[in-house]
């Protein structure tokens, strides 16, 4: 089936310099933007029709947008602000990247939408510092050219409304893509989650209403005001509106990010996009959605469709919609100590069971594939793995648990194979049989 | 002499250029900035004197300083090779073949990750993790520049170019 590619957040792609202000007015840029300006849409128009649209936070939790603007307290008296979260860093997610580099119109005008939806006159976007070489510039360089166009500043084309962008660059560390985390670094702290309530709606940045949205979630609201809240919300399935950027990688032939309709098969998207599994292997297992979701086992994951219902059924999520292919060479306790490093190394250190947890995890996993495992440490991954899971401040403990939890379920035999033969991989062993 | 005048005119500008985009009073915030502009003068690395300047210009106290150094990876608190060479070894990178570039980088440059050459030249930083750009897996980052789609012929041709 031929599918529809770069509606929304790559609608400038394939045009030369996507980037700039006059490839995206060509595109239908501002033109949602300046309506707003003309006085045609109220505050509470925007909400609803964003609420409407179906999107749900593309940051990885999948909590509906709209919902999250209604929550900003529409009679405060002081400075209200929105931040967007381009902290980038969930395992194999790079999509938001190529919006910086590719489309940041996209992203400046969904900007001004959201504050002035929610009363905000200031707005932030924290960019990872690792971006500082090319998706900065651009974006900067965006935002420069709206307030050259008169479409940002103060009383806008003598609208009253006002609103001022700035860009944030941080300095490496994943933790601060958790929103309070990411609060406290704008701050000029260290990257740690705050305890909430309060959430950051009554008490964020410098302690003022704040809503923080992902990039991807940012940058689809342009489209969704200029074409209506239907045209969204029927591009993808029940529950599940819009299109998705899909950042594919691994094992297939063409990996890439690919903007297409919520609720495409992953057959499809394996097979017609990206080209099937490189090298003509067998596909031996799938995390859909960043190295915090669930992996699934390859039999499972070509029997869903790419959206939030048929991934939670499945018995994962849609995360950020970061693809990672695994073909049937791969090693899994190898990917697994891979992924269990990460997270020790990202822990910020806060709460005891994370801290020590994910140390815990990553020592028991090099153990065994140094061929120092005992079958009890089997178990003992999966307790400590349980231990950690609801136990922290924010959900980076969650997501070091889901993986051990979720590679000990599909693949317990790997694990069991490599405890008995001393650190061999079950994959080396059957590559061996073959020769 | 106060510590903050060890700051050149240009990181001051730099900074100044930082805290505009803050509310009086939240100074506090142009520390990150602070950071990266004075270590980016400092050959890639930071040291007690330069955290005291900047806590001292920003007026705040060191500690605020010292902990945000500490905390980031992207801040050096040891001397380090010229060029940064930062190899992503998470999952992506690692399926394609990252372990294999960066045990054909450490025998190039006869060092391990987390060192620097002897002649100071380069620093290959300790396993990095995902810097998001997964599709071009393998990939590495050097002075902040992304190169992806990597092969060792290629890896040799970026390493043998650094002056």
């Amino acid at each position: 089936m031929a599918y529809e590619q770069n509606l929304v957040c790559f609608n400038t792609f394939g045009a030369k310099e996507s980037w700039t202000f006059e490839t995206y007015n060509k595109h239908g840029g501002y033109e949602a933007w300046n309506k707003v300006l003309a006085g045609e849409l109220t505050p509470e128009q925007l909400i609803d029709e964003v609420k409407a649209s179906g999107l749900r936070g593309r940051g990885g939790a999948g909590f509906p947008t709209g919902l999250k603007w209604s929550f900003m307290p529409k009679n405060f008296d002081g400075q209200k602000y929105l931040v967007v979260n381009s902290d980038e860093s969930e395992p194999g997610t790079c999509h938001d990247r190529e919006v910086l580099r590719g489309n940041p119109h996209a992203l400046v005008e969904g900007m001004a939408i959201a504050a002035y939806a929610m009363g905000a006159t200031v707005a932030y976007n924290y960019i990872r510092g690792e971006f500082i070489d090319e998706p900065v510039p651009r974006f900067e360089n965006a935002v420069k050219e709206a307030y050259e166009a008169g479409l940002l500043g103060k009383n806008v084309k003598g609208s009253g409304i006002d609103i001022d962008i700035h860009t944030f660059v941080g300095a490496g560390a994943y933790i601060c893509g958790e929103e309070t985390a990411l609060l406290e670094s704008l701050e000029g702290k260290q990257g740690k989650p705050r305890f909430k309530p309060p959430f950051p709606a009554n008490f964020g940045l410098y302690g003022k209403p704040t809503t923080i949205n992902n990039t991807q979630s940012i940058a689809s609201v342009p489209a969704i005001i200029r074409n209506g809240a239907k045209w969204f919300a029927d591009l993808g399935p029940e529950g599940s509106g819009g299109t998705a950027l899909f950042a594919v990688s691994g094992h297939v032939e063409k990996p890439g990010n690919y903007e297409l309709p919520m609720g495409i098969p992953f057959k499809d998207l394996l097979e017609d996009i990206c080209g099937g599994v490189w090298k003509g292997r067998k596909l031996k297992a799938v995390i859909p959605g960043g190295s915090s979701c669930k992996v699934l086992p390859a039999d499972v994951i070509m029997n869903c469709t790419m959206d939030y219902t048929s991934l939670m059924d499945a018995g994962s999520s849609f995360g950020t919609g970061a693809v990672m292919v695994m073909d049937d060479t791969t090693c899994m306790v190898k990917v697994l100590r891979r992924i269990s490093r990460f997270y020790m190394a990202e822990s910020c250190g806060q709460c005891t069971p994370c801290r020590e947890g994910t140390g815990w995890l990553y020592r028991m996993l090099t153990r065994i594939t140094e061929g120092n495992g005992e079958e009890a440490d089997l178990q003992k991954l999966v307790d400590v793995a349980n231990k950690i899971e609801g136990h922290t401040i924010c959900a980076l403990g969650d997501a070091a648990a889901w993986p051990v939890q979720s590679f000990l379920k599909h693949y317990h035999h790997e694990f069991e194979y490599m405890v008995r033969n001393n650190g061999r991989s079950i994959v080396d062993a059957a590559t061996d049989a073959a020769a | 002499m106060s510590a903050a005048e060890l700051l050149s005119d240009h990181v001051k500008d730099e900074i100044e250029h930082w805290k505009a985009r803050f509310p009086e009073g939240r100074q506090r915030s142009a520390v990150i900035s602070a950071l990266h502009a004075v270590q980016h003068e400092n050959n890639g690395f930071l040291t007690t004197e330069l955290l005291n300047a900047v806590a001292d210009y920003l007026e705040l106290p060191a500690i605020h300083v010292y902990e945000v150094a500490s905390f980031y990876s992207m801040f050096q608190t040891k001397p380090v090779g010229k060029h940064d060479v930062a190899i992503c070894t998470n999952v992506s990178c690692m399926l394609r073949g990252a372990d294999d570039i960066v045990e054909h980088v450490e025998n190039k440059l006869g060092i391990k990750t987390g060192e620097s050459t002897a002649d100071g030249k380069i620093f290959l930083k300790k396993e990095e993790e995902c810097l998001a750009a997964c599709c071009g897996a393998p990939m590495m980052m050097v002075d902040h520049k992304y190169y992806e789609n990597l092969t060792t012929e290629q890896v040799d041709k970026i390493l043998d170019g650094l002056d």
